[in-house]
């Protein structure tokens, strides 16, 4: 069974005031399968630009290299941007933090998920479409789906944008989603929630996740694998139920700093960044 | 960069060298800008022609030579003579310092009215603020051009009631300008410390709100320069502005109009100091809003 | 959402939007009767003119009923305007609405062809610029706006008129049709295109054109820099947002993902500065107008400022004004129909 997605020695750059350029990413390489890959960093780790570069979405003045990108066998550092265009959507899905930025305002849930589906499927009739998007609207556990379907996104409440936009990007059935920090925006009572029908959704559909946040412990619950990122760098990659033998300095600093309601009652360690950990530039 | 213990030891010198440093950023970047760079020779030139305009010219500007009407471009005349036989080139030198005039005098006036306004109309709010506005509104909705001659038509052709007329329509957008700053500026927490301490609301005003405006501000005024020529241009040609003899650049355009077909130059090189000048100003502010407004900041 | 029901919330917000433009439009006309009758040293002369009689002069005067005090005068004013009476022309004897409706047609033609023009080629212009940002598309176009944006149009015109109609012979000169063609045609609806067209004189109708293409394509011009130097800065801040992203992801094509998302949403503030456009070009007639004898309200402006015809002159303003007034309700009503956050009354 091949890899899913097999990444070598991605390095992501981004040209600064002086001319020179700042890694962002600086040599990841990861392979997934049909399971569930947390990525887990603070911000400027590299987590989302990893992310991006995979489905071809990094801003225009980034600079990518990469020594091996594949999706199911198809060699990504080669295609055309017309074939990359053509696997986003269809094969490869993508989900935001913050419905409210994510999702068009002036056109209505419905018409944006119909759109989806009209981009996958060129032939496809008006009704037929709109049943395809009611019933995906269902599939996210969204009540009334009819009223909905014609609801602008700010009309609709945290959890209900985000489940559509995970129905926008599920709807045609890809094989591999990432989501970058889906919860992220949500109240705490609506993130479990969502999580359980983005596990649904990926389990029932065997799908591979990548799950992009900045939440070592949601991540490590919700995912079956763990890679943690650090200044554009991987510096552990373990399996999510033996994450309290992770090994590296950040990881186990990371954990000491979670609270634990039968741990000791003494303050929280402070993290001490090491500049070994950023590795030579 | 390293903080260096006497830098720390004395704040103000800190914020000095700060600032210092800021500006050469600054410099830096604007640098960068081709455009910006070329419009901001081009302001300089006009202020260099302004100033130096005795010593530029080749000829009085005031002083008709009937023989020499309507003359070609020429050695003597270097961008032709006029109907009165006047050299176009030393008018123009001179007709520089009119422009310079009309732009200062309305861009001194309109600013801080329009700034006081909103400032006042944001921070205090209530009333004064409804009220404010409304007039803003009104000023914003009228037709500039207009507005100016029909003021100046009641009160008389010249430089001062062009400037006066042209502020009239020139200060709203100040006024908006300084009102939305006020209203994210005077409840933030810093301005609520202030006011704790005990601040008035014109200190308030004073210190804090205007301040924040500032970058906005110049921004503006950079773009309005180029249109104040413009106006200024337009009721010259018509004949609302400076008066004859003064060598005011739509009046000539104007007078240059009849001879237009055969002695082209006359009318023709006005308008191209006009265009010149304007898009100096208008490069000049494309640059600085690049710089100074946040939204815009993309990196190559 | 709000405690009160909904036909009543409607009501509230478009009763207090309609206030707002009235007392928009009183400010306009306090404007003009300032200007009209505090500032001149006499009201009557700027009126009359020094050439009249005593006779005429008393009867202005007591038309102007300048010995009440200036509050009513003004009240006097405003129910003036309200029937429509904007005073008499002395130059023409006619009543000043009279001429401004009989000039305005022949504007209005113009400054609607070059608004045409203006949108859909500076729309695309800004669309590109903003696309292909920093890169040698943007700044070409952007040179291309700044030039039409820093060059005083009327010069333009003049040029334009020596180079083009002189130089080159390849359109008509000056005035809206030949000498021997004014007149022929039935003035229907003002407009000489639709008026020729509709007579079939399909001559006068092509002559209409070569007079109308040079200051058209001007004002077309003097418009699209405006409106692609606005497109461009609306367009760049949309093309930053996620939905565009969220539009990539989906796996539309870039034209979709920029015209269907991102220009879709640019159009909201776009309609205002449409419309912002459209006046100014109307106010800039003024000075187009003289350099081409066009028989517009510009020409009627200017000829009546040179005449000392104060009433003809504050009217051209106030009409042109109320046009202005009329244009921001326009695009007020545009912007709450295409912009559904800005429904929330209606919810």
């Amino acid at each position: 069974m091949s890899a899913l997605v097999e990444i070598e020695n991605l390095r992501v750059a981004f040209r600064n005031d002086d001319g020179g350029y700042n890694d962002a990413v600086r040599g990841v390489s990861l392979t997934l399968g049909r399971e569930k890959l947390g990525i887990v960093g603070e911000s400027g780790s590299g987590k989302s630009l990893t992310g991006r570069a995979l489905l071809g979405v990094l801003p225009p003045y980034a600079r990518i290299s990469v020594d091996t990108m594949a999706f199911d066998g198809i060699d990504l550092k080669s295609a055309s941007p017309k074939l990359r265009r053509s696997l986003r959507g269809g094969r490869m899905g993508m989900i935001l933090q913050d419905p409210k930025f994510s999702l068009n305002p002036v056109m209505t849930v419905g018409k944006q998920i119909v759109e989806a589906i009209r981009i996958g499927d060129r032939r496809i009739s008006g009704s037929d479409a709109r049943k395809k998007a009611l019933g995906i609207l269902e599939a996210v556990h969204i009540r009334e789906p009819e009223r909905v379907f014609s609801l602008y996104p700010h009309e609709l409440s945290g959890g209900m944008g985000q489940r559509v936009m995970i129905g926008m990007m599920v709807v045609r059935e890809p094989d591999l989603l990432i989501a970058d920090e889906p919860t992220s925006a949500l109240d705490v009572t609506v993130r479990t929630q969502v999580l359980s029908i983005l596990d649904e959704l990926v389990t029932r559909r065997g799908m591979g996740l990548i799950f992009i946040s900045h939440d070592l412990n949601l991540v490590s619950k919700f995912c079956d694998r763990v890679i943690v990122m650090y200044a554009g760098r991987i510096v552990e990659s373990i399996e999510a139920s033996r994450l309290s033998e992770a090994t590296h300095p950040y990881t186990r600093g990371l954990l000491s700093c979670l609270p634990q309601i039968d741990g000791s009652l003494e303050p929280l360690p402070v993290l001490n960044r090491d500049a070994s950990w950023a590795g030579a530039a | 960069m390293s903080v260096t213990p006497d830098l720390v030891a004395d704040p103000k010198r800190a914020v000095r060298a700060a600032r210092w440093a800021e500006f050469k950023i600054f410099t830096r970047r604007f640098m960068r800008n081709p455009l910006g760079v070329v419009g901001l020779v081009i302001v300089v030139l006009l202020l260099f022609c302004a100033a130096f305009a005795p010593l530029l010219a080749t000829h009085d500007p005031y002083l008709p030579s009937l023989t020499d009407r309507l003359a070609a471009p020429s050695a003597t005349y270097w961008l032709g003579a006029d109907e009165l036989g006047r050299d176009i080139y030393s008018r123009i030198l001179y007709g520089s310092q009119l422009t310079l005039l009309i732009v200062g005098l309305v861009i001194v006036t309109s600013a801080p009215i329009g700034l006081i306004i909103g400032a006042v109309s944001g921070t205090v709010g209530g009333w004064v603020d409804v009220i404010f506005m409304r007039i803003t509104d009104v000023f914003l909705a009228i037709p500039k051009l207009l507005l100016a001659l029909a003021f100046v038509a009641a009160l008389g052709p010249g430089i001062t009631n062009a400037a006066l007329a042209i502020t009239l329509t020139a200060w709203p957008p100040y006024a908006r300008l300084a009102r939305a700053e006020a209203l994210i500026v005077r409840n933030s927490d810093y301005v609520n410390a202030v006011r704790l301490a005990g601040a008035s609301e014109f200190r308030i005003i004073v210190f804090h709100v205007i301040p924040m405006c500032l970058s906005s501000v110049i921004v503006r005024m950079t773009f309005d320069m180029a249109g104040i020529i413009l106006t200024a241009a337009g009721l010259g040609f018509i004949g609302l502005g400076a008066q004859p003899p003064l060598p005011e650049w739509g009046a000539m355009i104007s007078t240059g109009r009849k001879f237009i077909f055969d002695q082209w130059w006359v009318a023709t090189v006005p308008g191209i100091a006009i265009f010149t000048v304007s898009l100096g100003f208008n490069l000049l502010g494309d640059a600085l809003r690049d710089l100074l407004d946040p939204h815009l900041r993309q990196r190559k | 959402m709000s405690a009160a029901p909904k036909p009543l919330r409607l009501f509230i917000d478009i009763g207090s939007w309609l206030i707002t433009v009235a007392i928009t439009l009183i400010g306009l006309a306090a404007l003009t009767f300032f200007i009209g009758r505090v500032l001149p040293i006499d009201p009557v002369l700027s009126i009359v003119g020094e050439k009249a009689t005593p006779e005429v002069y008393q009867k202005v005067y007591l038309e102007l009923g300048l010995d009440k005090p200036l509050w009513a005068q003004f009240w006097d004013y405003l129910g003036k305007l309200l029937r429509g009476d904007f005073g008499t022309s002395f130059s023409t004897s006619r009543p000043v609405l009279t001429d401004l409706l009989n000039f305005f047609p022949a504007t209005l033609e113009l400054s609607t062809i070059g608004l045409i023009i203006g949108v859909v080629l500076g729309v695309p212009m800004g669309v590109a610029s903003a696309y292909w940002h920093e890169k040698w598309p943007d700044h070409l176009l952007r040179v291309v706006g700044l030039v039409g944006y820093s060059v005083p149009v009327f010069w333009l015109g003049l040029v334009g008129l020596f180079v083009f109609y002189y130089l080159l012979g390849w359109v008509s000169g000056p005035g809206q049709l030949d000498v021997f063609f004014v007149g022929v045609v039935d003035r229907i609806t003002g407009s000489i295109l639709i008026d020729s067209a509709i007579a079939g004189e399909w001559e006068i109708f092509f002559n209409a054109i070569s007079h109308m293409i040079l200051p058209a394509l001007l004002l077309g011009y003097y418009s699209l820099a405006y409106i692609s130097r606005m497109t461009r800065s609306v367009m760049l801040d949309q093309l930053s947002r996620e939905y565009v992203l969220t539009a990539r992801l989906k796996g539309a094509s870039e034209f979709r993902a920029v015209a269907g998302h991102a220009l879709r949403n640019a159009a909201i503030p776009l309609v205002t500065v449409i419309a912002l456009s459209y006046g100014g070009l109307l106010e800039g007639s003024v000075l187009i107008e003289t350099i081409f004898s066009w028989p517009g309200i510009g020409n009627y402006i200017y000829s009546s400022l040179f005449a000392a015809d104060m009433n003809a002159v504050l009217g051209g303003t106030l009409l042109v004004g109320m046009v202005f007034i009329l244009l921001n309700m326009l695009s007020d009503v545009l912007y709450r129909a295409l912009d559904p956050r800005s429904r929330e009354f209606a919810k």
